[in-house]
């Protein structure tokens, strides 16, 4: 194979970029759609906590071991067990559980500004009487708006990476594009690299866009850094946008490829945790969501934003984003067929 | 003693079947001297545009080969070879200005964009986006794409196919300027006129397999010694026989004979009318149908 050329890989990028930025509406769309949703949900869940059921967290073991009380039986109350004493502690710090209870250790938390938590020890009290100790944790509460926004931003750029790529390779094979490509001295690899890289390009600017216009309205949480949240999003594209190759590798027809960007898009929307918790659901589920590059995505940029993750907390996601980045490219590319 | 240079472009014993078990070309081979028009003329499902894929390097062979300038198609071909595909789409919020400078960063060796579009006479629309563009104007920017890397060999694949007769007359004044310069040409086409016009020489395919090749003068002067009378079925009944053969098309009805004077003589003493006789001669459009037994554009 020829060595690459970084003039020819650097003309089909320049020329990939105009192409989209110069599609005004389509880019308006791109960076207003999500601002709007983010907007949209500020406005709709303007107060706090936006679940309607109680949370309690059950900690050391899962409900249906836990000595049985009355108090479970409580109707509207959701009992999630939990495994991570300082991971459940942080959610009551986060108004995320209401309260937990460890039933063997009789004691249980509540955050002192939570009124959740308030009425949930009451009932606690009244159910159980007063044999539990009682700790007191501390912190603001997450609005949904908060939780929400860095799935959000993930779902924003998930769909650009997929059909930035996925759609718009399909659709050059389909016009000729690609086929006058071949007939050039460009090589599959240097068109590849210059799709992957002008997406990213593109969508980490525009993600930058949607954080900054989002927050100057709603003013989220950012407790941790910004460079860790741009590594979860840059690694999070890469790997995204190598899935949209992998669909977009062989596929010559614009219907199918649609449909198979709809196939991976969908359940990643509901599945990876973007707009409620995955806690509680059926094991299965939650295995499934591991296996979604977008859950990543998700649990990391939300430890960096809500819990002030560092690298160290997220190095697995990382690792894994990584992992499915390099076998979805190497899939994508190896595939590929200029026709 | 001058030293024989190869071919710039042979097929040899060239075949392709598709995995459907259709022999779409089916031992094929030509070659093509320096600075020659070869015109690959032939009917829908004849496997021309399978052939010229072969020879662009676009579709691999089932077998034989494909020889530039003496060695197996590669990167060299790749950066000496422009193609101008029947339809190619472009980017449709690329300048023309900026297409040309796309494609020709892709070439070590390329032509100034200034130069491109004088040859091409892109002046008027060079900064206007793809998406605004004529079909004439389409062409001659895939044209001038084409010739970016300022080619040895430029293939060209039903190129006026779509256009008005006038961007039709303007685009074969484009081609005749290359080959003026030059260059090897590639065409294929439906248009015999634009063969006969720009083609030095023609192969005629059919079935996947060439069935005559010459220039055009030379095959019409081999196949054809007979010139055609033509009239309006209305002024010649089918009642009135003849010792020529006849053609009916169209409200037409054409007469091929070796014998002009005899024919019109016969005519005019069975009563036939002359007023509406037309005389032609034999063209490629004829010589296609006789060898293939198809009109050209079916």
């Amino acid at each position: 194979m020829r060595t690459p050329s970084r003039r020819r890989i650097y003309a089909v990028f320049k020329a990939r970029n105009r192409e989209f930025l110069r599609d005004r509406s389509s880019l308006a769309w791109n960076i207003l759609f999500p601002v709007l949703i983010v907007i949209a949900f500020a406005v709709i869940f303007r107060g706090e906590g936006a679940v309607e059921q109680y949370k309690v967290g059950l900690y050391p073991l899962a409900a249906e071991r836990q000595p049985a009380t009355p108090f479970l039986a409580t109707r509207g109350l959701d009992a999630i067990p939990q495994d991570d004493l300082n991971a459940a502690l942080r959610k009551v710090e986060h108004h995320q559980l209401d309260l937990l209870l460890d039933l063997e250790g009789r004691r249980y938390w509540v955050n002192d500004s939570s009124p959740k938590g308030y009425l949930l020890e009451r009932v606690l009290w009244g159910t159980a009487g007063h044999g539990f100790a009682k700790q007191t944790v501390s912190g603001r509460a997450v609005r949904y708006v908060d939780w929400v926004v860095p799935g959000v931003l993930a779902t924003n750029m998930m769909f650009s990476c997929l059909f930035g790529v996925g759609y718009v390779i399909v659709r050059y094979r389909k016009n000729g594009m690609l086929r006058r490509l071949k007939a050039t001295p460009l090589s599959a690899f240097e068109f590849l690299v210059a799709q992957v890289a002008s997406r990213l390009w593109l969508i980490l600017g525009i993600t930058v866009l949607v954080f900054l216009g989002t927050n100057a309205f709603v003013h989220f949480t950012l407790h941790g850094r910004y460079l860790d949240l741009l590594l979860v999003f840059t690694l999070g594209a890469i790997s995204l946008i190598s899935l949209g190759l992998v669909i977009a590798a062989r596929t010559a027809s614009e219907e199918l490829a649609g449909g198979l960007l709809n196939l991976a898009s969908w359940p990643m929307m509901l599945l990876s945790g973007v707009w409620f918790s995955l806690e509680g659901t059926h094991p299965w589920v939650q295995k499934l969501a591991q296996l979604l590059p977008l859950t990543h995505v998700v649990e990391a940029a939300r430890a960096v934003m809500l819990d002030g993750a560092g690298l160290a907390e997220i190095a697995l996601r990382l690792v894994v984003l990584a992992l499915m980045a390099l076998l979805f490219l190497l899939l994508g590319a190896l595939g590929f067929r200029w026709e | 003693m001058p030293i024989a240079l190869p071919p710039l472009l042979e097929a040899r014993e060239l075949r392709k079947r598709f995995p459907n078990g259709v022999a779409a070309v089916d031992g094929v081979s030509f070659r093509i001297p320096h600075g020659r028009c070869f015109g690959l003329l032939g009917p829908n499902g004849a496997g021309k545009t399978t052939t010229v894929e072969m020879l662009e390097g676009i579709v691999t062979p089932s077998g034989g080969t494909v020889l530039y300038q003496g060695e197996p198609l590669g990167p060299r071909f790749r950066e000496e070879a422009g193609i101008m595909f029947q339809s190619t789409a472009l980017q449709d919020f690329m300048t023309a200005r900026e297409a040309l400078e796309m494609f020709g960063s892709f070439y070590p060796r390329r032509l100034p964009v200034a130069e491109l579009a004088t040859r091409c006479a892109l002046g008027e629309f060079l900064d206007r986006e793809a998406r605004r563009l004529s079909g004439g104007q389409r062409q001659r920017l895939l044209l001038a794409i084409a010739l970016v890397n300022d080619p040895a060999v430029l293939f060209l694949d039903e190129p006026t196919t779509g256009l008005d007769p006038q961007a039709r007359h303007n685009f074969w004044h484009l081609v005749r300027d290359i080959k003026a310069a030059g260059r090897t040409i590639i065409l294929t086409t439906h248009y015999m006129d634009e063969a006969y016009q720009l083609c030095d020489e023609v192969a005629i395919m059919d079935h996947g397999r060439i069935i005559a090749q010459d220039t055009p003068q030379a095959l019409l002067a081999a196949h054809f010694d007979e010139v055609i009378l033509q009239l309006p079925r209305a002024d010649l009944p089918d009642e009135i026989e003849l010792p020529w053969p006849r053609l009916r098309h169209d409200g037409i009805v054409e007469i091929l004979t070796r014998d002009l004077d005899g024919c019109l003589q016969t005519l005019l003493h069975q009563g036939v009318k002359l007023a509406r006789l037309r005389i032609r001669e034999r063209t490629l459009e004829d010589l296609f149908l006789q060898l293939t037994g198809k009109e050209l554009r079916q």
